[in-house]
């Protein structure tokens, strides 16, 4: 049975941009490649016989966790509802959060280099709790900096102490 | 709105410290140093007095002394002290402090200034500390600790009394009220008033009920220390080598052996020391933990502060039924806690009794007579389902499917949820239960990884300020998790909003 917490109302979800899957399938390949080229190298230094085993493991969980890209990235969603900021994702491991806004210590939007060429962001809502921080990857820059404009006014109507 | 002042320094104007303040803070490590250069010297100045000179001429000292140079060294020597007490003198004018109706704010630095400012309706805690020398001079630390990572704002050093009435005029201010209190004339005749302080508990009787509502007794803080770990580490790592030398006459084993047996000795009886006085009570600005035999430690904790409770018995303390109390805090103290420990432990060992009173303390908000039986539940309940799958102890406990995950603590593992807080009671072998007051969660989550989707359960966590106690709890059943998920994530806002506990006293009658 999958996980469906909140009221399975599919429409509400606000998903991540389509854009978002190449931005990950190039950092996962660069960082697959990265890996499996340093897991030759107990091979070359021990000569296992089985040592060319190693890389080709790695190099196939590379490449099913970049196959997966497009649905994980599809999994990604966030409703605002009319208290608290609810995000979700994951495929295998799924996550749903609830964060309050009046507990919102501060938003942050961030870019990376391929994601700025695509015009996407990156958005960092921060609590006081280290594990509570919702980050919502490629959604394009202008509603990136729209919805945090939303969540700090709503954040400020909601003010909580600590 | 005008708050009368009590003390001389709450009114708004810049002040200084205690006089001794640059003795207590680097004075000691200057007689240090002067005691290493003398002992080292030792010989030298006798053989100079009794023999009419140094004996050996290996040294740069005897080159001084045949040279002549004596008097330059002297002169040298002098002009050193006077800077140093100069710029002793010198940081003590320029630290200053101030407290107005909003801030605390501390002004220090010769050179490089730096300046503090911590808002009043931000603390977390205040803390008075007496080492031994400080107490000797009367004087006391104040340390006001705020949110976040070593954002405290430190008073060292205050008059003993001063510090108290300070504190009390802070919380106070904190507090939202808008009464000034009867200004009890806190005079004393000197030399009394020193030894009385010298001796008086930790407590001020003034403020607090005189009866902290735990006692610490000798035979229960031995025993809980003989059975925790460190106990069980300093005895692996005792008997082991000397066993280890008995079987081989090989001597390094006994050379291991030492080390270990200062380390873990010294942990041991400073926790000890520390945890003989210690005293916890309620006031009417929050809870007030005292400790330490020579060197003292008196903290408070306004009402509201305590993000999670976490109450846990070791396996090795349940026959003697004791339990330990932690916390987590917005705010980390330099100061240590009672036991030696961080400052997050609140009960080092107690019995049910004991766990009880300090529930009534920490979490405000449970003292009906259901919660309280709800909590009692949660610490010693076997817990268990009636066969319909219907709660027997009030608690929402782990479905029988969840034994793949849960091997002992099934019928233990479960939640509840009552008005402004979540209890997760876990460990059959270890037991647990972690208490969060939802106004002060900050968010909650519910997590399915696969093995857990083909079992169909999941795991909750509410996430709170970092600590020692991280309440989360697995093998739940998926579809009693969702709907738990929901109603938690209402209630923190719910209770969130209507949360008033950071300023306590607003709701009084304005004078």
């Amino acid at each position: 049975m999958s996980l469906e917490p909140i009221d399975t109302d599919a429409t509400a979800w606000r998903r991540v941009s389509r854009k978002y899957i190449v931005v990950d399938v190039v950092s996962y390949t660069i960082s697959g490649v990265i890996l499996t080229g340093i897991s030759v190298i107990p091979g070359l230094i021990f000569q296992w016989s089985f040592g060319w085993a190693i890389p080709v493991v790695v190099g196939l969980i590379s490449l099913v966790v970049i196959a997966l890209t497009p649905r994980r990235v599809r999994a990604i969603g966030y409703q605002l509802r009319d208290d608290d900021l609810l995000f979700r994702r994951g495929l295998a491991w799924q996550r749903f959060v609830a964060v309050p806004y009046g507990r919102m210590q501060l938003v942050d939007i961030n870019r990376g280099p391929l994601a700025r060429a695509l015009n996407l962001s990156e958005l960092r809502f921060v609590t006081a709790a280290a594990s509570s921080t919702v980050v919502i990857p490629g959604i394009t820059s202008e509603e990136a900096e729209s919805l945090r404009d939303q969540l700090v006014s709503l954040a400020e109507s909601r003010r909580a102490g600590l | 709105m005008s708050v009368a002042p009590t003390t001389r320094f709450t009114d708004g104007e810049w002040h200084r410290l205690h006089p001794a303040t640059p003795f207590l803070r680097g004075g000691l490590t200057l007689v240090a140093i002067v005691g290493i250069i003398a002992v080292n010297l030792r010989d030298v100045i006798i053989n100079i007095i009794f023999e009419g000179g140094p004996g050996r001429d290996d040294d740069a000292l005897v080159w001084i002394t045949e040279n002549g140079f004596v008097g330059l060294l002297l002169l040298g020597v002098l002009v050193l002290i006077a800077l140093l007490v100069l710029g002793f003198y010198i940081s003590w004018r320029m630290h200053t402090f101030r407290i107005t109706d909003e801030v605390v704010e501390v002004r220090s630095g010769i050179l490089f200034r730096t300046n503090r400012k911590a808002r009043l309706d931000r603390i977390q805690g205040i803390n008075i500390q007496r080492p031994f020398l400080a107490r000797l001079f009367s004087a006391a630390r104040l340390e006001v600790n705020v949110a976040g990572q070593d954002a405290n704002v430190r008073l060292d050093y205050l008059g003993s009394t001063a510090a108290d009435d300070l504190r009390r005029d802070i919380l106070r201010l904190a507090s939202g009220t808008h009464i000034a209190p009867d200004s009890t004339g806190a005079t004393d005749a000197a030399a009394a008033g020193r030894i009385a302080e010298l001796l008086a508990p930790e407590l001020d009787p003034a403020l607090a009920p005189p009866q902290s509502v735990v006692t610490m007794h000798v035979g229960r803080l031995l025993g809980s220390i003989v059975l925790s770990g460190s106990a069980f580490f300093l005895l692996v790592f005792t008997v082991g080598p000397i066993l280890l030398f008995s079987f081989t006459g090989e001597p390094v084993a006994l050379v291991v052996v030492l080390p270990a047996i200062i380390g873990m000795g010294s942990f041991v009886v400073r926790r000890f020391t520390k945890s003989l006085r210690y005293t916890i009570a309620g006031t009417s600005d929050g809870i007030r933990v005292g400790y330490g035999l020579f060197s003292t430690s008196n903290e408070t904790l306004p009402p509201g502060r305590i993000h999670a409770v976490q109450i846990s018995q070791p396996l090795l303390w349940r026959p003697a039924g004791w339990w330990e109390i932690k916390l987590n805090r917005a705010s980390s103290s330099h100061a240590q806690g009672a036991a030696g420990q961080a400052n997050t432990t609140i009960l080092p060992v107690g019995n049910l009794a004991d766990v009880k009173r300090v529930l009534e303390l920490v979490l405000p908000a449970l003292v009906d007579e259901p919660s309280i039986a709800l909590l009692e539940r949660g610490l010693t309940s076997r817990g268990g389902s009636s066969s319909d799958g219907s709660s027997l102890d009030g608690f929402e406990n782990s479905p029988p499917r969840a034994r793949v995950l849960l091997w002992f603590a099934r019928k233990r593992n479960g939640y509840a949820h009552t008005s402004g807080a979540v209890l997760l009671r876990s460990g059959v072998i270890w037991r647990k239960l972690v208490v969060v007051p939802l106004a002060r969660a900050q968010s909650i989550s519910i997590e399915q990884g696969p093995l857990e989707r083909r079992l169909r359960l999941a795991e909750v966590r509410v996430h709170t300020v970092a600590g020692p106690v991280v309440p989360r709890l697995g093998g739940l059943d998926a579809e009693a998790a969702s709907a738990f998920f929901r109603s938690v994530a209402d209630d923190v806002v719910a209770s969130g909003t209507s949360d008033t506990a950071h300023r306590w006293r607003s709701n009084e009658a304005s004078a």
